[in-house]
């Protein structure tokens, strides 16, 4: 257990942390509790307290030809963002891993720079790009455009999951006679498996959320839940987009549940398995 | 194979991809920002011509030969309708004197010689002549000086274009201040926040950093939503605020600068607290005890031990955040009012509304150029991960 005790001068502070505390996590939390139950009411105004529940405004979209194809293209889309993304991430990270190619350190900058560069400036340089290569509102086209932005979550999280593998096991594996692609395949892979998964799931999360680039290079037929989401926003709010948001927050949230349950599960598999052996 | 070799080739397919895919459209974007060539494109013949033109002799007549040849190409309507824009930024009238003398050129035939000026008195005008070959080099800087609310005058000095025109400084800076704001904010809360989750233990500290969390992984399109549900006028905050009675009427508290204030705090607060976080757990659990045991109130124990300490989390948490606020669009473009709008979206309306790609890749560079320095100096300062899992 570590971290900085301070120390409790008295009850006034102490109500004082307590205050800050309660206001900080409200104000964190509350957006996200607060839109939750709106996705329910029956009413056509965004307001509490809710009328009555209902489904309706689940209904109004699935009815709405625009947000069930928006749904669809968003799934195609953050599949093939997130393959992409996770299959030359993963490479990548591999390798980066033992610092052997030249200017690694230079290169990890580059690699996770998609992630600060402004999305307008790239998105103006890619709608120039496919405008030129005849990728301009086209599948393919937004799905690498996305994959762009997942690359660096990719990377992150197989870099970590690589860098907590110890090397004696790999070298006892060696040395019992595997051959590398055996190694591979047998230890580095399945240990590095979490990272890559959780890796996936950031991805798939980005292309889901990502707006800002689709804006530019998606035609029409490419929109995104998260792009029909934000043209909704602008014109008029109506609980359609509550029972968006939910959408979107149990779908963000099931992937990382099954992420992290499934690490948690993991672990406690092993510890089982420790225990028995 | 070498282990090298190896290495080498499994890092090649994405130094490919990002060099394909997000290196070369940034290099396009700057690019495009000083490329002068629509009105060469559409006007190859004149743009030879004029460029031994003198500028103060009238129009020799070689020049205007080579011009009328021009306008009888069969330009692709597209790029000339780009190139007679690029004009009439350069100088008024461009914009009807262009097609009105294609019109009569094309209607005399080849045969017939013509005299520009007898088809519409503009053509004697050095002014059009001289924005002609303005707009004549391969590369330019009008962009760049546009995207800063300068240009070039008739005789090639740099000024300050008329103050009506004036807009991009102001939403430069205007977007400097509210990423300044934003980190401020951020900074003021974060900083206590990430305090308060180092000094307790248990499941308040996992409360604390879930509360951190949940809406980093949250989508932001929901979260803005879901502010802007939260504060609009019959929404949840004033509601209770009325029920209360603290309020008669409503707080205007979204599109406006309030509204993107506390949208923008909320979406970044996360990136601020985490890196904090991660440098006070760092710290030995002992040492404000110590502090206190040799006599420091809990202030001075604060100023002397635990400020200094956090510092480099605190630094690099305000550098992602002022760093991530600067390129902001959705947030601003949702919860704020005409006035509240970042450069970004000054960039997106010249990309997407008016096709100006030279004048949306300038501004990007202005945004690109502060954005890559500061990454570089948050690279240099700070050990923590861009992204936390």
């Amino acid at each position: 257990m570590s971290g900085v005790s301070l120390r409790p001068a008295g009850t006034a502070f102490g109500a004082l942390r307590l205050a800050f505390g309660a206001l900080a996590v409200a104000f964190l939390l509350l957006p996200l509790v607060a839109i939750l139950p709106l996705a329910f009411t029956d009413s056509v105004f965004l307001v509490y307290p809710i009328s009555g529940p209902s489904m309706r405004w689940f209904g109004a979209l699935a009815e709405s030809q625009a947000w069930t194809r928006a749904i669809v293209n968003s799934l195609f889309i953050g599949t093939g963002a997130t393959i992409l993304s996770t299959v030359i991430g993963t490479l990548a990270a591999l390798g980066l891993r033992r610092e052997l190619v030249p200017f690694s350190g230079v290169l990890r900058s580059i690699f996770l720079l998609p992630m600060v560069v402004p999305a307008v400036v790239l998105g103006v340089g890619m709608q120039v790009l496919y405008a030129r290569m005849g990728l301009a509102s086209s599948y393919p086209g937004v799905i690498i455009a996305h994959a762009v932005l997942c690359v660096p979550f990719v990377l992150v999280n197989v870099a970590g999951a690589l860098a907590s593998i110890d090397p004696a096991l790999e070298r006892a594996a060696a040395s019992l006679g595997a051959p590398p692609v055996k190694v591979f395949r047998e230890v580095t892979l399945p240990l590095a498996l979490p990272g890559i998964l959780t890796g996936a799931v950031f991805a798939f999360a980005t292309s889901l959320d990502e707006v800002v680039i689709t804006l530019f290079v998606a035609g029409p037929n490419q929109t995104t839940l998260a792009r029909q989401m934000f043209s909704s926003l602008r014109e008029n709010i109506s609980p359609a987009i509550a029972a968006a948001a939910f959408i979107i927050m149990i779908l963000t949230f099931a992937l990382l549940l099954a992420v992290k349950g499934g690490a948690v599960l993991g672990a406690l598999r092993k510890r089982r398995e420790a225990k028995a052996g | 194979m070498s282990a090298r070799l190896k290495a080498v080739l499994l890092v090649l397919p994405l130094v490919a991809f990002l060099g394909l895919f997000f290196l070369w459209p940034l290099w396009m974007m700057v690019a495009t920002s000083v490329q002068g060539g629509t009105v060469r494109l559409a006007f190859p013949e004149t743009a030879a011509a004029i460029a031994t033109w003198d500028g103060v002799s009238p129009p020799p007549a070689p020049l205007q030969a080579a011009l009328l040849r021009d306008l009888r190409l069969d330009t692709p309507q597209e790029r000339f309708g780009d190139a007679v824009r690029t004009l009439n930024s350069q100088q008024a009238g461009f914009r009807t004197l262009l097609p009105r003398t294609v019109r009569a050129v094309r209607e005399a035939g080849e045969a017939e010689a013509l005299d520009l000026a007898a088809l519409d008195p503009r053509w004697s005008d050095q002014a059009y002549w001289l924005a002609l070959k303005r707009s004549m080099p391969a590369y330019t800087d009008a962009n760049l000086l546009a995207a800063v609310d300068l240009k070039r005058s008739d005789d090639g000095r740099i000024e300050p274009v008329p103050a009506d025109f004036a807009v991009n400084r102001v939403i430069m800076l205007r977007t400097f201040v509210i990423a300044a704001q934003v980190t401020l904010l951020c900074g003021l809360i974060g900083l206590p926040f990430a305090m308060l989750a180092a000094s307790v233990t248990g499941w308040k500290r996992n409360l604390l950093l879930v509360a951190v969390l949940l809406p980093l992984w949250t989508s932001l399109l929901v979260r803005t939503a879901a502010w802007l549900i939260l504060l609009q006028d019959t929404g949840l905050i004033n509601q209770t605020l009325r029920a209360l009675g603290l309020i008669d009427g409503p707080l205007s508290l979204i599109y406006n600068r309030t509204g993107v204030l506390i949208a923008m705090t909320h979406v970044l607060l996360p990136l601020m607290v985490l890196p904090i976080y991660a440098s006070l757990i760092a710290i030995p659990r002992n040492l404000m005890p110590a502090a206190a045991a040799l006599g420091a109130a809990p202030l001075q124990a604060f100023r002397h031990v635990l400020l200094p300490l956090a510092m480099p989390g605190l630094l690099s948490g305000s550098l992602l955040v002022f760093m991530v606020a600067l390129g902001y669009y959705i947030t601003p473009a949702l919860t704020g009012g005409a006035g509240d709008q970042m450069i970004s979206s000054v960039i997106a309306f010249y990309a997407t509304g008016t096709a100006n790609w030279g004048m949306a890749g300038a501004l990007g560079l202005f945004l690109l150029v502060p954005t890559t320095v500061l990454y570089i100096v948050y690279g240099r300062l700070s050990r923590t991960p861009l992204v936390q899992t």
